[in-house]
């Protein structure tokens, strides 16, 4: 059984441990510190030791034949044949993950038609596209795509399985890890390989972006993770590049499902999906009113972007639930956020700290939303806005 | 109906604070609450109890102070809970948590509806759920926003994804991992706090799961946390004060980057 000690010859008794602890579980008794019950061997101590005095031990595991595994595939996101740029962004990772070890990319795309895309992902990295093709595989539905996708993995043997952090991704990479008993880590927005093992470094966002924890599978394979929209680069298309595509052999009975999907109900006109927003205009309760709302609702319109709000704006009724960012709303990351009368608390912050430029109005300079954003204007922005849209007006003549 | 809610115990993360100098969390005097989204898997599985019978069980995997959770749901109306819990349990990541839940779900057995929260707000990962379905080999209908129908004929949800809503009907058992949009969760009653209180919460540890100590707790997961790191702050940019025209101005620059001029 795994144990959780700390060395008396070496702990100076420092206390650095007892805040890293996000449980609460160190103390310090008699100048030692002391692992209480509310520990989950979480390993946030381990790393905050500067004398290494803290050691967890792991129980004996059977390790599995990892040599037999390698190479990147990352596992295509398609809808009615329309594969999302998050599996270009994959692709681009994917190529420069395996280039640490000269391994090759494959790309698994299930779907009912392929279309010119399996000539696409070649030309974005892939250098091979396994390809299974079958009516059913349409619209994505969980269980034929993780069925298949189990029994290719386990065929392949890529070392690392990728897909994309979305509703899809996040559906299919835990019942399939769960199928193959191995390790997946969520919505990862940094990947490296290891010099030393060989093994995935992935890094990810945790405790509502309060820490970046980085996680290892090192005796199970393949390793898996979901990795989040926007944040890995796709490679520069290249046509010449020569990769091959085989197309796999779907059995009837991979295609069985105990769920079907009866309703596909796309946003409505002018209701746009916040999350795929490449600009949002937010509002807080600064605006005050729901009226107020209608000139930031303007303003994103001539800027083709989207409406977002703070949970303080939602929770008083001006703005419908759908356009919330942060913590229990949605992530975003917009190429521009422009945040009006938003204090910038971490819950909100964390759905918005990755969008490429931020800025904010705010009439308080001391708004915590100064602190990260990359250009404040402190300001009122009853008189700022509309001077913004009539400037946008005049501009474009 | 028999319905299963599976409940986590969280650190209030909006309460946590970064200790500048020392790049670490500070985590003194930080309450632990029931996980947020887990409130509206409640919610939901108690509606429809109200409306079509049956039960709604509680089930947490944790430290023995994770029973506070299983108090609180029943305040607000669970009918019973469990406490999954024992030092091997120790240190899971979400393939041993979903496992050990599945058991937990065959032990309690009957069951017809599993729902969890979308996520924890702790990790964050949203895999619980569908990890219990796989381990449990049932149907899985993640991201649901509405539940249209529940009958001994199956379910009728809708997921909320990208770009849109799936109308999805899965057979019974299922496991639902449930958004904030579901539901406005109800307070607990005093009815319920009394029951909490003098509730005797069942403890289940590894041998009442048959499970082995390579299949739970940080032995059995695959995956292990090697560096925790406070994310750099990103450097605050420039601060810009003026006349509102002047601002306005700076700002559409900043909009339209070389769009127009
Ligand atoms: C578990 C939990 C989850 C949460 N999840 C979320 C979440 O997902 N998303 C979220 O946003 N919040 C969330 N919150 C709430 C969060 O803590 C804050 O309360 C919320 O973000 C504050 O919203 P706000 O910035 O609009 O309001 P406030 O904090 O009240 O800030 C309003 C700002 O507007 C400025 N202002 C006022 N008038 C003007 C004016 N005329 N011109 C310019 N500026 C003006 C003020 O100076 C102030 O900074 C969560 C909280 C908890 C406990
Ligand atoms: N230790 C646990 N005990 C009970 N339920 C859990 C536990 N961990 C996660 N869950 C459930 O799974 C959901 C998703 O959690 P996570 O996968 O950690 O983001 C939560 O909202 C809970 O419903």
């Amino acid at each position: 059984m795994a144990s959780i000690d700390v060395r008396k010859d070496i702990c100076v008794g420092c206390g650095a441990c007892v805040p890293a602890c996000p449980f609460g579980a160190i103390s310090m008794e008699d100048g030692i510190a002391v692992i209480g019950d509310a520990c989950t061997l979480c390993g946030a101590c381990e790393s905050s030791c500067p004398f290494g005095a803290i050691v967890i031990r792991a129980g004996e595991t059977g390790a599995a034949d990892l040599d037999l595994y390698s190479g990147v595939m990352v596992i295509a996101e398609q809808r009615d044949g329309e594969v999302d740029h998050s599996t270009l962004e994959l692709l681009g990772e994917a190529t420069r993950l395996a280039a640490a070890d000269e391994s090759s990319v494959s790309v698994l795309l299930l779907t009912a038609v392929a279309g010119e895309w399996s000539g696409k992902l070649i030309s974005c990295g892939a250098d091979v596209v396994y390809l299974g093709l079958a009516p059913e595989l349409a619209h994505y539905r969980t269980e034929p795509f993780a069925g298949v996708a189990r029994r290719v993995i386990t065929e392949k043997r890529p070392a690392v399985v990728l897909a994309a952090a979305t509703t899809t991704g996040r559906d299919l990479m835990p019942r399939i890890a769960k199928m193959l008993d191995t390790g997946l880590t969520a919505d990862c927005t940094a990947l490296a390989i290891d010099p030393d093992t060989g093994g995935l470094l992935q890094t990810r966002p945790a405790f509502g972006g309060n820490i970046l924890a980085t996680i290892v599978c090192a005796d199970t394979r393949p390793q898996m993770a979901t990795v989040r929209p926007r944040v890995m680069k796709a490679i520069e298309p290249d046509p010449d590049r020569k990769g091959t595509v085989e197309e796999l052999a779907v059995a009837p009975e991979e295609l069985t499902c105990r769920t079907e999907v009866l309703e596909w109900l796309p946003l409505e006109e002018g209701e746009v999906d916040i999350t795929e927003a490449e600009v949002i205009v937010s509002g807080g309760r600064g605006l005050k009113s729901p009226e107020n709302f209608a000139m930031l609702e303007e303003l994103a319109g001539l800027l083709d972007g989207s409406v977002g709000a703070s949970r303080a704006a939602v929770d008083a009724g001006w703005v419908p639930y759908p356009h919330q960012v942060g913590q229990t709303g949605k992530t975003v990351q917009p190429k521009i956020y422009l945040a009006c009368g938003i204090s910038g608390a971490v819950q909100h912050r964390v759905g918005m700290q990755s969008s490429d430029r931020i800025l904010a109005v705010n009439k308080d300079e001391n708004a915590p939303i100064f602190d990260f954003c990359d250009h404040g204007f402190c300001a009122d922005l009853f008189e700022v806005i509309p001077l913004v849209i009539r400037e946008i007006k005049r501009r474009r003549g | 109906m028999r319905m299963v809610v599976a409940v986590k115990q969280v650190p209030d993360t909006s309460e946590v604070r970064i200790d500048e100098e020392r790049g670490t969390l500070v985590r003194e005097g930080v309450p632990s609450i029931l996980n947020p989204f887990d409130e509206y898997a409640l919610e939901e599985a108690m509606r429809w109890r109200d409306q079509l019978g049956g039960s709604v069980t509680v089930v947490t995997m944790g430290p023995p102070q994770a029973e506070a959770v299983l108090r609180e749901a029943v305040a607000m109306g669970a009918d019973d809970a469990v406490l999954l819990s024992d030092r091997a349990f120790a240190g899971a990541d979400t393939w041993a948590t979903s496992h050990t839940l599945a058991k937990a779900v065959e032990r309690l057995g009957g069951v017809d509806v599993v729902m969890t929260g979308k996520q924890a707000i702790d990790g964050d990962t949203a895999q619980t759920g569908p990890g219990i379905a796989a381990s449990l080999d049932w149907p899985q209908i993640t991201f649901v926003g509405k539940v249209r129908e529940l009958t001994e004929d199956g379910i009728v949800a809708e997921r909320y994804v990208e770009g849109g809503c799936e109308v999805v009907r899965s057979s019974l058992p299922v496991v639902i991992t449930v958004l904030k949009d579901a539901n406005t969760p109800r307070l607990p009653s005093l009815r319920g706090k009394m029951k909490a209180r003098k509730m005797e919460v069942p403890v289940w540890g590894i041998d009442d799961l048959g499970l082995t100590p390579d299949q739970v707790g940080l032995d059995g997961s695959p995956t292990r946390v090697v560096r925790i790191m406070t994310p750099e702050n990103p450097a605050s940019g420039e601060i810009h004060r003026g006349e509102p025209e002047e601002i306005a101005r700076l700002i559409v620059d900043q909009l339209l980057g070389n769009e127009a001029d």
